[in-house]
Order: C-alpha cells, then structure tokens, then sequence
C-alpha cells in the first residue's frame, strides 16, 4: 500500500527526520491559512500516487498566502496521470546548495535490509544506478541488530560528506528512516530529495514510504491512512473479497485459480494474439461465493468480450469448482462467451457438470486460449 | 533417490489442530507419510487426527518424545515467524512452512536466526515437498504425481501441479517436487535445489518454474552454466504482467525495470535452458531432453 507524500513526512517527523513546515490542505482557503501560519514562501504540492507531479504542473510556489489560494485552486482538482488532484501539501520553501538521496529498501538476495545514500538526489535512483551506478552507496543492516551507527557513518562518508557535523546529522537521518522503515513494515521508505541548506543542514523535501501488505494486519492506523482513489473499483472489491484481481487492457477475462497459473494465463492469451483483459486468482478451495464474486468483477469490466476458465483442481476438486461456476451462472446473468478448462482430481464429472451449462468446454491450455481469442475476436 | 523428503522422514505439523493444519495432515497421512507429531501450544498431552497423532506444548517436547526430523508449519502469518523459530531452536534440520502472507521484515531476523541453528527452511508462502510414493510434506496434491527421475523445483503451487501432471500424464515420473514460495525473502532459493538435484543420482532432468519479480531465476542461470550437467526445462510466468504491480504472489512484482519474465527467459535460454512457451509444454521438452 502506497502512502502519500505528507504522510511519509508525518511518519519520518516522528523519528526526528527534519521535514519543513507545513500541512495538508483539501481547499485553496485552507491552503491559505496553512501558508498563513508558515509566513513566507511556501511551495503546494498536489497529494497524488504518481510520479512527474512536477512536470505535469502539480507543484507550484507561491509567495504571499493569497497566492497560495491561488494555486491551490489550481492544483486542487488537476488531472495528473489520470488521477485527480485532492488534497496538497503546503510546506515551506526552502533554498539549498545540493540534493543527496536517502533510502530502505528489502534485497532479496541478501535477504536484509539495504540503506542506500548517493549525492545525486533528486532523481529517481533507478536512473543512477542505470546511468551512474558508482554514485550509488550500499550498506546491508545486521539481520538481528538492525542498522549500525557505524554502518550510518559508512553512508555518509561513502557519499563524500567530509564536514563532521553534516555527516553525524545524515547519519542520524539514517538511522531514523531505518528505524521507521521497521516500525511501519515498509517495504521501500526514501527521501528524495534530501538537501543541502547553505549552512551545511540536511532537510528532507520530499518523502515516499509503501508499505507491505502483508504488515497492515497489526498497523491499523496505517490501514486508516489508506487512499483507494488510484485503485479501480473492481481491484477494491476484490481485494475485499480476497481475490487477487489487477485490471489490465485487453479483452479476454481470466478466472483461474492461483497465483502463477493466472500469469501463465495471461501469457497463453497473448501467446495466441488476445490481450488479457485482467489478472485473477480466486484462490484455493474457492466455493461458489467466491466463483460468483469473482465473476461478477470480471464483467463489470465493459471491454470484456470472453472470459476463459482455467483451474487446475489438486486438493480443491475439479467437480466442486464446476458447481460452484454453475451455480454462479444462474445468478450472474451474461451474453458473454465463456469457455472452461478444467483439469485435475475429479476432471470427468467437472466436464460433466459444465456440459449441462452454456459454457464452452476445452480440453487443453491451448485449445482454451485460441476457442477465447476466436471468441473474443468475432464479438 | 530423492532430495530433502522420503522415507526416513518423521513428521511434525505445528498447527495440526488448526482447520488448514488438520485437513492437509489428513492429506500427509492418506499419502503415507510418517506424521509423528503435532504441536499447538495449550493442546499438550491431546491427540489430533481421530487419535492417531500425539499433540505437545512445544517443538523442543515433540522431538524429544518422538524424534521428528522434519517441521511443516500451517499456522497463521502473525504466529509463523516463532513457529519458524521454535522448530529451528529444537533442532529440527528441515523446516518447510506453507502460511502466506508472513510480513517479509519479520523474515530478514527469521531467515538469520534459522540459518544460525543450522537448519534448512522451504518457503514460506509455498506448497511444500512430495517425494512420489514416500512423503508428502506440504499441500501437493498426490494424486497426480509419480515416481520418476525428474526433479522439479518452483516458485509457484497450481503451475506446478499443471507440469507435474503433465510430466505424469505422459509417463514421466519425479524424484521429488519442491516448492520454493512466492514470497520476497524465502529460505531455499533455485540455487540450493539445483545444487541437490544435480547431486541427486536418481535425478535425471530438472524442471524450473519461475516467475517476475527479483533475481532468483537470473542466480540460477548463473549457477546452471557454471554447475548443472543435467537438462533442465524451464518455465517464467509473467510475460504479460503490468510493471508495479504485484501479481498474486507478494514477491511477483517487477520493480525499476527489473525481474521481467523476458530478461529471465533471455537468460536462461543464453545457458542452454528450453524454455516453454506453455506450461503444458514443459513435460514434451523434458522428454526431448533425456
């Protein structure tokens, strides 16, 4: 789960991050008064989960309050990406001589948490490590003892930061990102950029956490924080219902059951000239319920035009997944083509089963894929 | 042969007598395998499974009164970790855990702990083990595989069984079916079980199913050029898979650019590994292969 940028900053403040001033507004009159209370030059930032903010005219300086207002009203409701603009961030705005960038992220070859510093801030480090990946330093925190002082130390002058003052504040700044990081089960936390302020003083400008999922069920203040604007509806109700769903842009609807079955779907489609329309895995042992909501969330998509089946029944047996289908069917009502591979425990009487349904059987991986493009294509 | 399970293996289930930890020992037992013992903390003393497995407080009891040597763990993800752990302090060598949805930082202190008591761990997030007509650690189904001289190892449950039971179908049976997990931090990588099949004697080809996301299948390309004597067939899911998303699996995500299923391909083909095109393709290409 991705967090926005002001609550990054909030949840990094509370480890003693320097963050500058300011606050989160959903009105250019509250944008105003936050500028107010700021006194000064403040920069409004619009709260959205894309990248580019600044290039699509999402930030924007203002220098009195009543500017502010002004260019909150003109970022407030701004379509970035696809996404609108609801809520901005007024913050301070600040002068600085350098951008350096801080970051936590989980190496999973290492199997620890990686501390990332360089002295090219600013840009996104993926675009370091590609054009300049020397630029980079690397610290892997002790699996038991966390991040070590002298590990933060190493950052800092790794970096080039000679002044002794400077580095101890990064090293600090280091060790509270990491800190935080473990608090929130993160799985990427950065500040980027982190500044360099004409009297030698680090400032973090701009701040992203996303969290792991899998950490949210004892966070449920984080839970709270969560912003489902970018996420479709269908992807919210599925994930409510315990269905992996992601919708994607072709025409053919997938129902399959796990994980790496639905990607190799998607792939056989495509492999046979379809376009997926999304990515679904209804889990194990999915009775009827599950197959119905499942479907129901596959045609809700408009540019659907078939859907294929494919479930592989080891432990969940095939006959079982054929009634709930059918069950399903009689209460989700579709003109749309719908072809079945089942294969696994119990595959006969499953066949079986669907034979006395509208769906069109298929024998192979293959044969499905092609009966769902040809399907698809004459619709 | 076999790798990891077989026979010999004296199994404990923390978790028996949870709903998933019950209905999947049932499975191990119809299977034949050795279940000696369970454990769930506040049941010692009681037996699960219509009286046939004694249940104990701890890990450490269990062993001493029953000597398992294997640990599969069914309970929930916010006790996982310590069940992990528990099963690693006893002494337990090989620790196989199914639970999804483990927090992947409380892995980082959890992998280092296990490695630290010497012991071995599948998963998480994963199927488990099947050595065909010896033991079935995990939730594999086992009807559909067969003792034969094929290894398989994957990162993934159903697509798994898919190439088993395509592998069986046509008269290809396995040594042993391992599945490594689809989460971020896992305890056994390709790696490890390449190095296994490739000692294995009875192992004659071997099966890699991978998928996007991180590096694991790129290491094993690296280690079969340098290493692995033996054909292995392969497959990668997630040719069509959106970057920045995570596709089922907590570790199927491509992030930055990288952990495509294409770079994955390109470097395995570039070690001489065949890479199908279908998952059902994959039993053909081991057959052309030995």
């Amino acid at each position: 789960m991705k967090l926005h940028e002001y609550q990054a900053r909030d949840i990094l403040a509370r480890y003693g991050v320097p963050v500058t001033g300011g606050g989160v507004a959903t009105t250019p009159a509250e944008a105003r008064a936050i500028a107010e209370q700021i006194g000064g030059r403040v920069v409004v930032k619009a709260q959205v989960f894309v990248g580019g903010r600044g290039k699509a005219g999402g930030v924007k300086l203002a220098d009195t309050p009543e500017q502010a207002e002004q260019v909150a009203s003109q970022i407030l409701g701004m379509n970035i990406k696809g996404l609108t603009v609801e809520k901005v961030l007024v913050a301070e705005a600040i002068t600085y001589e350098r951008e350096l960038y801080l970051g936590a992220i989980m190496d999973r070859s290492l199997r620890r948490i990686v501390m990332m510093a360089s002295a090219e801030g600013g840009v996104e480090i993926e675009e370091v490590a590609k054009t300049n990946p020397q630029a980079i330093v690397k610290v892997a925190a002790h699996p038991m003892l966390g991040l070590l002082d002298f590990q933060a130390r190493d950052l800092a002058y790794g970096i080039g930061l000679t002044d002794a003052k400077q580095a101890r504040q990064f090293a600090q700044i280091a060790m509270a990102l990491y800190r935080a990081y473990m608090d929130v089960d993160a799985s990427l936390a950065e500040i980027n950029p982190l500044v360099v302020r004409a009297d030698g003083s680090l400032q973090a400008l701009d701040s992203k956490i996303v969290l792991d999922d899998s950490g949210l069920f004892r966070h449920p203040d984080l839970e709270a924080m969560r912003d489902a604007s970018d996420e479709p509806e269908a992807e919210q109700r599925a994930r409510e219902a315990g269905i992996s769903y992601i919708k994607l842009d072709g025409n053919i609807g997938c129902m399959v059951n796990g994980a790496g079955l639905a990607m190799a779907t998607m792939d056989v489609i495509k492999l046979y000239g379809g376009e997926p329309a999304n990515f679904l895995d209804i889990g194990g042992g999915a009775g009827k319920e599950k197959v119905k909501t499942a479907l129901q969330i596959i045609l809700s998509d408009p540019n659907v035009k078939a859907v294929m089946v494919n479930i592989f029944g080891g432990i969940t047996r095939v006959d079982e997944v054929a009634k709930g289908i059918v069950a399903a069917l009689s209460e989700v009502k579709t003109d749309v083509p719908m072809i079945a591979r089942l294969v696994g425990t119990n595959e006969e009487e499953g066949r079986r089963i669907l034979a006395e349904s509208a769906l069109i059987p298929a024998a192979t991986l293959a044969e499905a894929a092609e009966k769902a493009v040809q399907a698809a294509r004459s619709r | 042969m076999s790798i990891l399970v077989d026979k010999n293996t004296r199994l404990l289930v923390q978790g028996i007598t949870g709903r998933e930890g019950e209905f999947h020992t049932r499975q191990m037992i119809a299977y034949g395998t050795n279940v000696v013992a369970g454990v769930t903390p506040g049941r010692g003393g009681q037996t699960a499974i219509d009286g046939k497995v004694p249940v104990f407080n701890t890990v450490a009891e269990a062993v001493k009164q029953t000597g398992a040597n294997v640990s599969v763990i069914y309970v929930p993800a916010a006790f996982a970790p310590d069940a992990m752990r528990e099963a690693a302090a006893a002494g337990i060598p090989l620790i196989v855990c199914i639970t999804e949805g483990i927090p992947a930082n409380d892995m980082v202190a959890t992998y280092a702990f296990i490695r630290e008591c010497g012991a071995r761990l599948i998963g998480p997030n994963c199927p488990g083990l099947l050595t065909p007509g010896q033991a079935k650690v995990g939730i594999i189904p086992g009807n559909i595989a067969a003792p034969g001289p094929v290894g398989v190892v994957s990162r993934s449950g159903t697509l798994t069984y898919e190439a088993v039971d395509a592998l069986t179908r046509i008269g290809l049976g396995q040594t042993t079916i391992v599945g490594i997990g689809g989460d971020p931090i896992i305890g056994t990588s390709f790696v490890d079980v390449l190095e296994m099949f490739q000692a294995d004697p009875e192992t004659e080809a071997i099966v890699l199913i991978g998928e996007i996301g991180g590096a694991a299948e790129i290491d094993a390309a690296k280690y079969i050029q340098a290493h692995v004597t033996k054909p292995v067939v392969s497959f990668i899911a997630g040719q069509t898979a959106p970057p920045g998303k995570r596709m089922g699996h907590a570790g199927a995500i491509i992030t930055g650019g990288e952990g495509t299923a294409q770079e994955k391909i390109a470097a395995l083909e570039a070690v001489g590994v065949r890479v199908a095109r279908l998952p059902t393709d994959i039993a053909q290409l081991v057959k052309e292969s030995l």
